[in-house]
């Protein structure tokens, strides 16, 4: 039992995919880019999704967004729009949708796809530099974090 | 300078807010008398994507930008004065050094400017690295120095500095044609995980900050670039392949067929800026 118990664990840890997940190949865009199901069919927690979107080694977002609930958090960029009250104006859906692969939402855009893990031109392992092991990367967010992140973009209501 | 008694860290907060908004409009003169162009028109290969080009100098905070103003701040000039110790030494089998065939080092001024270069002989667009590599290898009998290493950077610094304030002016068209498209190609190309070309940051966003960095065009005119972020001198393949490996990308190279193409091309992108380096950035 705490054999079992460690492993999952650090399936946790390493951020493997649960086998309820939606898998991201099997996401299921509607014609505007948004996504009706939960990845997980769980609640998100958005205090976990406030602390992915501000760190450097997970969504990483404040880079290019600027969120003044995260303003603790050095440093916020401009290359995407203000994030302030996006929850008032976009539903869960089209937030899941965004933020799985804003490319189905906003065509062309710069804004990295966090739950894709294949059909790159020179994926790399990380930032390492260097080819990765296999022909299939890990997603930037597990589907949990993308559920917890969606959480607190809802809590942004005021803009 | 005033500025440079702000501490470290009022620089580091203030930077983001204090500087927003694009290219500042400062003045770059090296010594009191050296005048930089660090904003031209652009190219014409650059009809309907940029109006202007701009060094990335513009982008960097006061305090960076003048350690750049005076040779006696700029950190990069230490090396020069390495190189030019190394341009008078006869190395290899042939007992030659640099000066017995070019003179002094000001007499390299402008080959700077053109280079990467078609070489009709060899039959191949040449970075200056390849050209100072074919010299050592067959007419002094010496060692190739590896690519972006610091003798061979040290070196491309030496032959940029007598260069500053000319135009860069690289050719794009005849032999060197087809390598110029591949680099573009390149350049267009959205790589790595995160999908995100050099035109994502250099063209759609320069002038905005991704996080901590504001985001310059990109150019190469400045380079070897001194980065106080790593104190020493950085090649332009060096710094390419810190770019692409920031889209979760397998890089290129230092050296290599593909970064070559990309500096004949980005260089391009700078023709009619000034030679710049060695110049320092963070
Ligand atoms: C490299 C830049 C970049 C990163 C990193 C990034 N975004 Fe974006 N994002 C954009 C851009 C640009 C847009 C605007 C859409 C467009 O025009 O492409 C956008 C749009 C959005 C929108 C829609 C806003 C609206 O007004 O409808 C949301 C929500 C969003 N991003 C959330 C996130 C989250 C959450 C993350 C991290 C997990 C993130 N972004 C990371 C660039 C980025
Ligand atoms: C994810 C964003 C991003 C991408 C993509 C990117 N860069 Fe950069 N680049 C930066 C940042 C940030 C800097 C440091 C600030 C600056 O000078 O723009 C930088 C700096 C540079 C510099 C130094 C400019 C100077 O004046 O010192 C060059 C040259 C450069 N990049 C070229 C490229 C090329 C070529 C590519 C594509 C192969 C590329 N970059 C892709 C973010 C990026």
């Amino acid at each position: 039992m705490r054999l079992t118990a460690m492993t999952a664990t650090m399936a946790l840890v390493a951020g493997a995919a649960f086998a309820a997940d939606v898998a991201p190949g099997d996401l299921q865009f509607d014609e505007y880019g948004a996504i009706e199901e939960s990845l997980t069919g769980m609640a998100g927690d958005a205090e976990n999704g406030a602390k992915i979107m501000a760190s450097k080694s997970k969504g990483n977002c404040i880079a290019c967004h600027e969120v003044t609930a995260l303003q603790d958090a050095p440093f916020h960029g401009e290359v995407g729009p203000m994030l302030d009250g996006v929850g008032g104006y976009r539903s869960a859906a089209e937030l899941r949708g965004i933020v799985a692969n804003a490319k189905m939402t906003f065509e062309g855009s710069v804004m990295p796809a966090f739950y894709k893990t294949k059909g790159f031109i020179r994926p790399g392992d990380g930032y390492t530099g260097k080819a990765p092991a296999g022909d299939e990367l890990p997603p930037i967010l597990t589907a949990q974090e993308i559920e917890d992140v969606v959480a607190f973009l809802l809590t942004l209501q005021d803009g | 300078m005033k500025f440079k008694a702000l501490t470290a860290a009022v620089a580091l907060f203030a930077a983001p807010m204090a500087f927003a908004g694009g290219a500042d409009d400062d003045n770059l003169v090296i010594n009191g008398d050296l005048e930089i162009t660090t904003k031209a028109a652009a190219p014409q290969h650059l009809d309907g994507v940029l109006d202007e080009v701009i060094s990335g100098w513009h982008f960097r905070s006061d305090e960076t930008q003048a350690l750049e103003m005076d040779d006696f701040d700029n950190p990069g000039m230490i090396f020069v004065d390495q190189a030019v110790d190394q341009w008078n030494t006869a190395e290899g089998s042939e007992g030659k050094s640099c000066a017995d065939c070019h003179g002094a080092p000001e007499d390299m001024a402008g080959v700077k400017a053109v280079y990467p270069k078609w070489n009709e002989a060899a039959g191949e667009v040449r970075t200056l690295q390849m050209q100072m590599n074919d010299c050592r290898t067959n007419r002094m009998g010496a060692d190739a120095w590896k690519y972006d290493a610091g003798d061979a950077i040290n070196m491309v610094a030496l032959m940029s500095s007598v260069s500053r304030g000319m135009p860069v002016n690289v050719a794009t068209d005849g032999p060197a044609a087809e390598l110029w498209q591949k680099g573009k190609d390149l350049y267009y190309t959205r790589t790595g995980q995160l999908e995100l070309s050099c035109a994502n940051c250099h063209e759609d966003n320069y002038g905005n900050y991704i996080r901590a960095d504001h985001l310059s065009q990109g150019q190469i005119n400045g380079f070897p670039a001194y980065r106080l972020k790593n104190a020493k001198l950085n090649g332009v393949h060096s710094r390419f392949k810190g770019c692409v490996r920031d889209t979760r990308a397998e890089t290129y190279s230092p050296g290599s067929e593909e970064f070559i193409a990309l500096e004949l091309y980005v260089a391009s992108r700078g023709n009619g800026l000034s030679v710049e380096g060695p110049s320092v950035r963070n």
